[in-house]
């Protein structure tokens, strides 16, 4: 449920976006997930590997800086309303979402969100009681691999 | 004679410009005597001066001929912000009727004083000056340097009214009012700097007017450097003679150095400013011609007196005589400093001042550069900052934080609106030894 988010700073430059997942794909690192939020003049590159620690190193060693983010990732069922119930949930516990984007990834018709939580701990705790399923890391992992 | 000269030739020069002509045997024995009277002022009464005299072992009297001003200790920038405020004076404050300051953009600004005298002698410096770039009594003179504790606006107005000139003490800013005025009012000549009145120029384009309609025919430019390039420009888009005036607040302000009617090198009013050129490594004296430091000394200021000033101008005496007849020493145009000063928009900016914002809001001192351009006719800064993990956030609206921060900080400090761009590490070049902490892109 808990999954660790590595943010990237980059330029908003021509070219920018793919150093540094050539670099994660020479060290044979497969991407989860990406996320990218652009403003004129810089963007965060936001991903998830399986083998974080590594992926980390491998960019740091680079020369990018790199951010370590706790994220959780959310079990909705795909179809009209989905996200809007666990929307109202959050709202309901008063959890401060700071960003989300959704995941490719579907099987037996449920998507996976990705919120990034002002309080991680607290959301887990409070979606779970409102009947949300979270999706365990290791879970979704072996769903793609 | 001279006076008659003044009032009845076109052409003619001021009674004033007459140390400008005076024969060189005559203006070093002028030189000599002020340059003793002024080491012994400072050495009784400047506590700085008389005690790194003293180390040196030296006294008043041991300066005999010119060149012992080689022996002298030298006064820099630190040493007036280090006896902040009244420390270099060397009037009571009963005889000191003027306090100008220094923008005070390294913290504390410098204060600079002036007797009854010491101002007579800036009026007339710029007389000399504005004389020297072929104004008269009946032009009419718009002054659009800043009024206030910078030198400028005040030094050229004392000097074109000493001079005999019409003053119109506009100041700075306020471009279509600028326009307005030398329009309505028929302005001959324009005091500013040359990026303002650049920005002037493109300004009256804009509006679809042709300054080469007005009956202004000369500018007079200082405070910040330009270049030949730049003078065309505003040659050709104004119609004008545009000349370049030299000075800093240390000295005395405008009214150090001016170029003549020949454009080529700038006459230093001699027989009140002492110049050397020395190595700035080293600090040894060169001689006329080669390339160096400029060092000034007053040699006949009351209320400050400096003694061999290090202006981290980067210049070089011209040897040969001028054409135009003076025989005052002329230097070429300063393009260049010694130190890492910038001037932008007539405000002396140190790199330090931006690390010091940096660091305030970082914690730590990141990698960073100073980008300079001109745009419209503006001075424009930029500052480069690589993003460090202490700052980086994987939220935009923190990364915005940040970057609204640094540029905050560093304009609180520096007082100039900049930009900030954040960049990723190892972006901006490492060079071996002194980073270059300054790109400089004002094609001056």
């Amino acid at each position: 449920m808990k999954l660790q988010q590595l943010s990237v700073f980059l330029e908003n430059r021509p070219g920018h976006l793919a150093e540094p997942l050539e670099l994660l794909s020479r060290q044979g690192i497969n991407l989860l997930n990406l996320s990218l939020a652009d403003t004129a003049e810089f963007g965060i590159l936001r991903i998830i590997v399986r083998d974080w620690q590594k992926a980390e190193q491998v960019l740091k060693d680079a020369g990018w800086v790199v951010k370590l983010t706790e994220v959780v990732a959310v079990d909705v069922e795909d179809r009209p309303g989905g996200l809007a119930e666990v929307l109202q949930a959050a709202g309901r516990a008063e959890l401060k979402i700071e960003y989300m984007y959704a995941f490719p990834l579907r099987r037996n018709d449920r998507a996976a969100l990705i919120f990034r939580f002002e309080q991680p701990d607290r959301a887990i705790e409070q979606l779970q009681s409102a009947g949300i399923h979270l999706i365990e890391a290791e879970e979704l992992f072996a769903a793609v691999e | 004679m001279l006076k008659e000269r003044w009032n009845d030739v076109e052409g003619g020069f001021h009674p004033a410009s007459a140390p400008d002509y005076l024969p060189e045997e005559k203006l070093r024995e002028v030189q000599l005597r002020r340059l003793r009277v002024v080491v012994k002022r400072a050495y009784d009464n400047v506590e700085l001066i008389r005690t790194r005299m003293q180390e040196k072992g030296m006294a008043p009297e041991d300066i005999k001929q010119l060149s012992d001003v080689a022996h002298l200790p030298f006064t820099t920038k630190l040493d007036l912000r280090d006896t902040y405020p009244f420390g270099l004076f060397a009037s009571p404050m009963s005889d000191i009727v003027r306090l100008h300051a220094s923008s005070g953009t390294t913290g504390k600004p410098i204060v600079v004083a002036y007797t009854r005298e010491d101002l007579e002698v800036w009026a007339e410096v710029m007389t000399r000056t504005f004389a020297s770039c072929g104004l008269h009594r009946g032009d009419v003179v718009q002054n659009a340097f800043g009024y206030g504790l910078f030198t400028g606006g005040l030094g050229a107005h004392y000097g074109a009214e000493s001079l005999g000139a019409t003053v119109i003490p506009v100041s700075g800013g306020n471009t279509e009012r600028q326009l307005m005025v030398m329009k309505d009012f028929s302005v001959t000549a324009m005091c500013a700097t040359p990026s303002y009145f650049t920005h002037i120029i493109e300004r009256a384009h804009d509006m679809g007017m042709d300054m080469r309609d007005l009956p202004l025919h000369t500018g007079i430019f200082g405070a910040e450097p330009w270049s030949d390039a730049m003078r065309a420009h505003i040659e050709e888009g104004a119609g004008i003679k545009a000349y370049d005036i030299y000075g800093l607040s240390e000295i005395i302000g405008p009214g150090v150095a001016s170029e003549c009617a020949e454009q080529n090198g700038l006459h230093v009013f001699e027989d009140h400013f002492y110049p050397e050129i020395i190595d700035p490594e080293t600090g040894e004296p060169l001689p006329d011609g080669e390339e160096g430091e400029l060092v000034l000394t007053t040699l006949s200021k009351q209320a400050m007196p400096i003694i061999r000033y290090r202006t981290r101008d980067i210049t070089r005496i011209i040897p040969e005589t001028c054409a135009c007849g003076r025989t005052t020493r002329r230097f070429r145009r300063v393009g260049r400093r010694s130190d890492d000063m910038f001037i932008i928009r007539g405000v002396n900016v140190f790199p330090s001042q931006v690390e010091a914002a940096l660091l305030q809001v970082e914690g730590t001192l990141p990698h960073y550069q100073i980008i300079l351009t001109r745009e419209n006719g503006l001075d424009q800064m930029a500052v480069e900052v690589e993003v460090t993990p202490e700052v980086f956030s994987d939220k935009v609206r923190a990364l915005e934080d940040v970057r609204a921060a640094l540029a905050k900080a560093i304009e609180h400090i520096v007082g100039i609106r900049v930009g900030l761009r954040l960049v990723e590490p190892r972006t901006i070049a490492r060079s071996e030894g002194k980073a270059k902490r300054v790109i400089d892109n004002r094609s001056l």
